[in-house]
């Protein structure tokens, strides 16, 4: 086993994805420590959710290696749980909230074998800690936008994994959402989980996260937002002369 | 009864069922017209299976033509991931392409072969019982059923053992691949089972009809119910309610069968879609009118609360201040008072307190549309709904 990326949460050498030849991910390394709470920050194409869904083998690269905790997403499966995009999904599907968390059970099921009363009670518990238990049994396209998040994030804490990804959660959401979402992701690193999430909001970065990625196809920079997330940073990525004012 | 009747309308009982749960997971999928292209393009398959077996119940006819079904469904998504064309433009290149090369095999050999165009395109039901099964001369029943309740079988089966799995590939891609239930084994296993469905129904109902089993009980189910079970159950129970009425439908005006089967169909679907509880078109609208309605109630509502000269608060200048005809500014008056939100003293409108509480609670669902209170208000007005 690789020494070296055993201290990693994540760890990305060499990666490169194209889309019919056309690169997206071009020679990406990436080292994200353990328990870290990062952003990954970027302009629309800059490869931050191919990013996600290569580390996931959903997409295959067509160079590079991806490790989690040292060994091979495959055999770490269940070390990992995945918040995709809301609109990645037909929300009209025939299925309730409850039904939709239970989904985080499969994982650890495996192939064939069914979700019993544990895994309820896990999705029960999981939904109670999004504020959405009384949400139970309705069907999902009749909740709002930042409920069907919570649902989602539900169904990533049912898999009570040791490294989250989340493709944009506060996309689409209410203020009160995005406020409780943040907190549980808060709470998900003090239980020394590593959070990894896309994120579109450049003004709420320093507040959100300690740790950022930079990703513009190339990898710019990564790090603790102390240290990097700086005007700098932000114009090499974005490709204009970019100011955010960070707050201290 | 005569026992042939009993065995047509258990063929295409037993076939109704069997297209209707592969057709559930097309419908979700969005994939209706998949199931229109390889039902076409299975033709060279059974045709080619044909001149070997001479036998359309055969195994090896039925696997040659799902494996021409599978080539279908790879071909369109070859084409469209040129990225050339879109996915419809795809089937609609690769499924006429199949068909024609089925159909000039077919007039090639017309004379050797008892195989016509119309049978593929229609389906013969009422001559499934000539075709027996016969083991050392007994006879066990038409050929035809043993076909399709044997892939019935195997379909209920097959849904049983990887009902979970194909529950999360249908729902979220992303999450079954990152689970390790890999989408394109469940893809192509669906795929498969719905191509043998089809060839097993082809034989009775014929390459056009069978779409109609396939997607017309999930669309109707799919009005009435938000539970992937029931709507299973649901869709097998329409197919198999449609094949027996379609029936005696044909029975009673001397025409085809399948004809019949799929009038009925579609006749569900439509009564379905008018009425159906709360996705039907007249109880959308019925919901559009009572909406119209609130809304109007709250537009007089916050001019009364907005207004504190008597004036603009007399029943009788109301028209002509919120600019609306008398008929429409009567029955909204009558609606607030119904509703004790207003009370009238000598031709001037007053807000009740539940009135004044209903108003400002309404404004700030508006103004501020992130609040959690409202979820409680959701349940008093249908404005607040949907």
């Amino acid at each position: 086993m690789d020494k070296d990326s055993q201290k990693y949460a994540i760890k990305v050498d060499d990666l490169t994805v194209a889309y019919n030849y056309k690169p997206v991910l071009w020679d990406i390394d990436l080292a994200i420590p353990e328990g870290v709470l990062m952003a990954i920050v970027g302009p629309n194409g800059a490869g931050k959710s191919t990013l996600i869904k290569s580390i996931l083998g959903i997409i295959k690269p067509i160079a590079g290696k991806v490790t989690v905790f040292g060994k091979s997403y495959k055999q770490q499966r269940s070390l990992v749980a995945y918040v995709p995009q809301k609109g990645s999904v037909d929300w009209d599907f025939p299925t309730t909230a409850l039904d939709v968390v239970l989904m985080g059970t499969y994982g650890s099921l495996g192939w064939i074998k069914r979700p019993g009363q544990i895994q309820k009670k896990q999705a029960l518990e999981a939904l109670e800690k999004v504020g959405m238990l009384s949400f139970k049994s309705r069907q999902i396209s009749q909740l709002s936008g930042g409920q069907q998040q919570r649902v989602f994030l539900a169904r990533a804490l049912v898999q009570n994994a040791a490294i989250y990804f989340m493709d944009e959660p506060f996309q689409g959401v209410d203020a009160t959402t995005e406020i409780a979402i943040i907190n549980l992701l808060k709470e998900l690193r003090k239980a020394g989980k590593t959070v990894i999430v896309v994120h579109h909001d450049l003004q709420t970065v320093p507040e959100y996260f300690d740790w950022v990625t930079f990703l513009n196809v190339k990898k710019i920079a990564t790090g603790p937002v102390k240290e990097i997330f700086n005007d700098d940073n932000l114009t090499k990525t974005y490709g204009i002369n970019y100011k955010v004012s960070v707050q201290k | 009864m005569s026992s042939a009747q009993i065995e047509i309308q258990l063929i295409a009982a037993v076939v109704a069922a069997a297209c209707a749960l592969p057709g559930v997971f097309l419908v979700l999928r969005k994939m209706a017209l998949i199931s229109d292209a390889i039902s076409h393009s299975i033709l060279p398959g059974i045709v080619i299976g044909f001149f070997i077996t001479h036998d359309l119940g055969s195994p090896l006819n039925i696997l040659l033509a799902a494996i021409t079904g599978v080539i279908t469904v790879v071909l369109v998504e070859f084409i469209q991931k040129t990225g050339l064309v879109k996915e419809d433009t795809a089937i609609g290149l690769v499924f006429p392409a199949m068909f024609s090369v089925g159909v000039i095999l077919i007039a090639l050999n017309a004379n050797d072969v008892h195989l016509d165009i119309d049978a593929v395109l229609l389906g013969e039901l009422a001559f499934a019982p000539f075709d027996r099964m016969l083991i050392n001369g007994d006879d066990f029943g038409p050929k035809a059923l043993w076909v399709v309740g044997t892939i019935l079988l195997v379909t209920v089966l097959l849904l049983i053992v990887f009902y979970k799995e194909l529950k999360v590939s249908t729902f979220d891609q992303g999450l079954a691949a990152a689970l390790g239930f890999s989408p394109v084994v469940l893809h192509y296993g669906l795929m498969s089972v719905a191509s043998v469905t089809t060839v097993g129904a082809f034989d009775a109902v014929g390459a056009i009809l069978v779409v109609a089993l396939m997607i017309a009980p999930a669309a109707t189910v799919y009005l009435l119910t938000n539970d992937l079970k029931k709507l299973l159950v649901g869709a097998v129970c329409i197919g198999v309610f449609s094949a027996i009425s379609g029936y005696w439908l044909a029975h009673l005006l001397d025409a085809s069968i399948a004809g019949a089967i799929t009038t009925v169909l579609g006749a569900l679907f439509l009564l379905t879609y008018l009425f159906a509880p709360s996705k039907g078109l007249f109880s959308v609208l019925y919901r559009q009118k009572q909406q119209r309605k609130e809304v109007m109630l709250l537009t007089f509502l916050l001019h009364i609360q907005n207004h504190s000269e008597e004036e603009e608060r007399h029943v009788n200048h109301l028209n002509e201040h919120i600019n609306w005809q008398e008929v429409r500014a009567k029955s909204v008056l009558d609606l607030a008072s119904k509703n004790n939100m207003i009370i009238i003293q000598n031709g001037v409108i007053n807000l009740t307190e539940k009135g004044q509480t209903f108003t400002s609670k309404a404004i700030q669902y508006i103004t501020d549309n992130e609040r959690s209170e409202i979820e409680g208000m959701k349940d008093e007005l249908f404005l607040f709904r949907g």
